[in-house]
């Protein structure tokens, strides 16, 4: 089922949670809304659920207006951050749960409930806990309990807050690419929730990136990552390098001839600043064209599966952080002291307001 | 009901729920009460202030207020040391001397009161010594001094006893480890977090002992201004018909109930304070 | 399970050892401690049941199967039957709204509700007859209508209901609190209707705290003295309760019979205590150890 968000605005008492917030979920997509604390993601998030009214805007489901209609009505499946399983009930009780409350003429018969428990817990593997209560299972188990019991109410719609949360790294990675396989198999339209930008950028189709209540971007992870629309987006979505001034990465362009001087206040009363990944930084040992930084390396961390280093530039304050294949490090036999040259392989230009800070 | 809620909410049933419990609290409880401060403007303030300064009251507030302080002191003090034997050693029975420490919430008052009186009587088990030895504890304000006492025990040990469960192990030997012995590290580290636990129990004791009826008037000997507490007063005047009297009294006792209560609120919101600020 | 339990109990002994008192000090509070239950809780409760059987077993069930002791406990039950329950659905209507709505005054609602335990039972038993008695309110039309409330039935339920009134929305009000929204929010979330949310997940979730509420709620309705005496008018095999049948009783020198009808309260004091103890039991083992069923609300946690 398709989702329209309309110029959705949501306060809480003077603070605004969401703003004019529009967007739109092909049927069978799975969206990651990727946000830091506090940009609304979760609002939006319970508003589509029915859990929250949003004070404008409307919010259609499958081209149906769903503003005003109640959360029994709407079939949405919703696995909340800490699972919220009934803990009273054991696993197979928890899942059944929604079709245990459907209404005489609709409720399946107990034998058919039972079928559907246990097709839903091998799904989610957890076939062999059936019986057990939620204090006795793991922050995992309990989590692909909670997704068994929302999808037991066969939802158009399936919304995860921030499902993986509590979770430990490991488990997390894991729980992500299984949640990805499962909907690549149920092909339900799927919203999740997360602040974790390794997350949104490995399970979605599309990322909505969220801040302050506004969307920054939407796009394929791609789009985002490669193509950042604002500076927050470059920033939230893998490390950056910020060079005030204009960088060129065209050798040719000489009279975009890298600058590490203030950049003087243009007429539009912005100034221009270059972001770079730093692994699309380049690196030589010695200056092959007249545009390259001079830096010194300051720190090598060989731990992990890149090579990172840091380095002063040499006529600026400037830390520059770079990302270095294992094969390229010991190509160039890089140590502490040693000089380079530094250039960029892919960079990106926006323009901020103000003189420069 | 909008107006009320500060975020409106998917949970159902809150304007039905809320509105019964008002509706059930005011019936019950509110108007009531109410009626009572009512009552007492049918009086001129110069009698309700004659009433409430007799001579008989006074001695009444005398006893009832001075009792209730002396108990609530000594079970501040023994309380105290039952909550820490409860909560810091093992012993056998310890779980039943636990459970029985509500004995005296638990307990009708009137059994409580017959059972003291036998007691102390100069022929019941503790009377019989204490007799000879000159301390006539039935009939007389010593023995109200043991029954609030008696109702009050588990007040103190009940607040304190879950802040020292809660203590902190790891402070009182970061102290042991700089040097301090028992009894400074008690003093230094301990003391300050019971502190207000124990003041707001034996307030809670104290406010207890005050309007307490039962467990008093079988061993109090009931003789005006000797051995008379307050809450008997006023029944006494109910049984003569003189509700003016009964009502002035029992407005002071009211107002004296109300203002223990804020006392205790506010102390345990002090000491809330202190805790969120450290 | 209990080896960890036996293994973690070692350790905290052994912890404890470090910053404990000498054994000297250890045994002096000990002492002190159970001379002072002894002195204020034991030696009365024995007292109860040896002063009730001094004339042996059958005078002590004699007791109370005279008439008018069997009217005080047709009337204590009676008036604890109706007491109760409307305190039970006062106290989970008031736990529900505080509970799991914000709301304007929902702190005063909470420090309100505990009004009748501050007050002297006798005050309690005065305001009714301030409203219902002859002289009151409205007593003269109660007159007028033949309607009997102070000196009878509705009058002692009254007073009973008004001072028991606090304790299970007391118990109620922390345990919900502390067990959130989202497991009711969920099950809407799954379609299921506002009752059905209550019913299958709300109250199987405060089942034990819910049913000492009403334990204890029961005792200190059948236990009520100050209050019910102040309304009853004290008339023989009519308005008597047991606790004021005791009182009766011993007036009377008749201290055996006294302490025998009062050995029946007591025992009933004494199952609140048991059932108390089993269910911190039961709740502590399904949540933390820091959160015994009276402990999570700071003050009386009574």
């Amino acid at each position: 089922m398709s989702i329209q968000v309309d110029h959705v605005t949501k306060r809480f008492g003077n603070f605004t949670v969401l703003n004019d917030v529009s967007l739109h979920a092909k049927a069978g997509e799975l969206i990651a809304l990727l946000g830091p604390s506090g940009c609304g993601k979760t609002t939006l998030l319970r508003i589509l659920a029915g859990l929250e009214r949003p004070d404008q805007g409307r919010i259609l489901l499958h081209d149906v207006e769903v503003t005003d209609q109640r959360i029994t009505d709407r079939r949405v499946g919703f696995v909340f951050q800490h699972y919220a399983l009934f803990r009273h009930m054991t696993v197979t009780e928890n899942v059944a749960f929604g079709l245990s409350v459907l209404p005489k003429a609709q409720r399946p018969s107990p034998d058919k409930i039972q079928k559907k428990v246990d097709e839903l817990l091998s799904l989610v593997q957890m076939r062999a806990m059936a019986d057990r209560y939620p204090n006795q299972l793991s922050g995992g188990q309990r989590q692909r309990v909670a997704l068994a019991r929302a999808l037991a109410v066969e939802p158009k719609l399936l919304l995860l807050d921030e499902p993986f949360g509590a979770l430990d790294a490991k488990v997390r990675k894991e729980l992500r690419r299984w949640l990805r396989r499962l909907h690549d198999e149920l092909h339900i339209t799927s919203i999740l929730v997360t602040h974790d930008q390794e997350e949104a950028l490995e399970a979605a189709d599309r990322i909505v990136v969220l801040n302050q209540g506004h969307i920054e971007q939407i796009g394929t992870p791609d789009e985002v990552y490669e193509s950042p629309a604002t500076p927050f987006v470059y920033h939230f979505l893998g490390d950056v390098n910020v060079f005030h001034g204009r960088m060129s990465q065209d050798e040719t362009v000489h009279e975009e001839a890298i600058r590490q001087l203030p950049a003087e206040v243009d007429a539009s009363g912005e100034h221009e600043v270059t972001f770079v990944r730093p692994h699309d930084l380049e690196l030589s040992l010695s200056r092959t064209t007249p545009t390259q930084l001079e830096a010194t390396v300051r720190f090598v961390i060989t731990a992990g599966s890149r090579v990172r280093l840091e380095l002063a530039s040499k006529d600026s304050p400037q830390i520059i952080s770079v990302e270095l294949t294992r094969e390229r490090y010991r190509e160039l036999k890089l140590g502490q002291g040693d000089m380079v040259f530094v250039h960029p392989k892919q960079l990106q230009v926006f323009k901020m307001p103000g003189p420069r800070s | 009901m909008a107006m009320v809620l500060k975020q409106p909410s998917v949970l159902p049933g809150f304007g039905l729920t809320l509105g019964f419990a008002l509706f059930y609290f005011s019936l019950i409880v509110l108007i009531p009460l109410s009626g009572l401060f009512v009552k007492t403007t049918t009086l001129s303030w110069e009698q309700f202030w004659h009433t409430v300064t007799e001579p008989r009251a006074m001695a009444s507030y005398q006893l009832t207020f001075g009792a209730s302080f002396l108990g609530a002191l000594i079970n501040g003090f023994f309380g105290s040391v039952v909550a820490w034997v409860l909560v810091r050693y093992r012993f056998p029975g310890r779980s039943i001397v636990d459970a029985l420490v509500d004995l005296p919430f638990a307990l009708p008052t009137a059994v409580a009161g017959i059972a003291l009186t036998a007691i102390y009587s100069s022929n019941g088990w503790i009377g019989r010594y204490l007799e000879p030895l000159g301390l006539k504890v039935a009939f007389t304000p010593l023995g109200v001094l043991v029954a609030l006492t008696f109702i009050g025990l588990p007040f103190v040990v009940r607040t304190v006893q879950p802040v020292l469960q809660d203590l902190d192990m790891e402070v009182e030997e970061a102290a042991t480890t700089l040097g301090a012995n028992r009894w400074q590290t008690f003093r230094a580290v301990i003391v300050p977090e019971l502190w207000p636990a124990l003041l707001t129990g034996m307030a809670m004791a104290f406010a207890r002992s005050v309007g307490e009826y039962g467990s008093v008037i079988f061993i109090a000997g009931n003789m005006p201004l000797k051995s008379e507490i307050t809450p008997l007063l006023i029944m006494t005047k109910l049984e003569q018909y003189d509700y003016a009297g009964a009502t002035a009294l029992g407005v002071v006792m009211l107002v004296v109930s109300f203002i223990l209560a804020l006392m205790i609120n506010l102390i345990q919101w002090w000491s809330g304070k202190r805790h969120t600020t450290t | 399970m209990s080896t960890e339990i036996a293994a973690r109990v070692k350790n905290e002994e052994w912890k404890a050892s470090l910053t404990s008192e000498s054994a000297l000090v250890r045994w002096a509070l000990i002492v002190a401690a159970l001379g002072y239950l002894t002195l204020f809780l034991f030696i009365p409760l024995a007292a109860v049941f040896t002063e009730a059987l001094k004339n042996g077993v059958e005078s002590y069930f004699a007791s109370f199967t005279d008439p008018d002791a069997l009217s005080a406990i047709r009337l204590t039950f009676l008036a604890a039957s109706l007491a109760v329950p409307l305190n039970l659905v006062f106290g989970v209507a008031a736990a529900w709204a505080i509970a799991k709505f914000e709301f304007v005054g929902k702190q005063i609602l909470t420090t309100l509700i505990d009004i009748p335990l501050a007050v002297s039972p006798v005050i309690s038993g005065l305001i009714y007859v301030l409203l219902f008695g002859a002289q009151g309110w409205i007593g003269p039309w109660l007159a007028e209508h033949d309607i009997k409330i102070i000196f009878a039935l509705p009058g002692i339920v009254l007073a009973t209901t008004f001072v028991t009134v606090p304790f299970i929305a007391r118990e109620l009000i922390p345990l919900m609190q502390s067990q959130g929204r989202e497991e009711e929010e969920a099950a809407l979330t799954l379609g299921a209707s506002g009752w059905q949310t209550f019913t299958r997940v709300t109250l199987p979730n405060i089942k034990w705290s819910l049913l000492y509420g009403v334990i204890l709620c029961n005792a200190r309705a059948m236990g009520e003295f100050g209050a019910v005496s102040v309304v009853s008018g004290h008339i023989r095999g009519l308005t008597n309760t047991l606790p004021l049948h005791v009182e009766i009783l011993y007036n009377e020198y008749n201290a055996v019979g006294a302490f025998a009808v009062a050995s029946l309260l007591t025992l009933l004091a004494i199952v609140t205590l048991i059932a108390k103890t089993m269910i911190e039991r039961k709740t502590a083992s399904s949540r933390t150890a820091h959160d015994p069923v009276w402990s999570t609300q700071p003050g009386n946690p009574l």
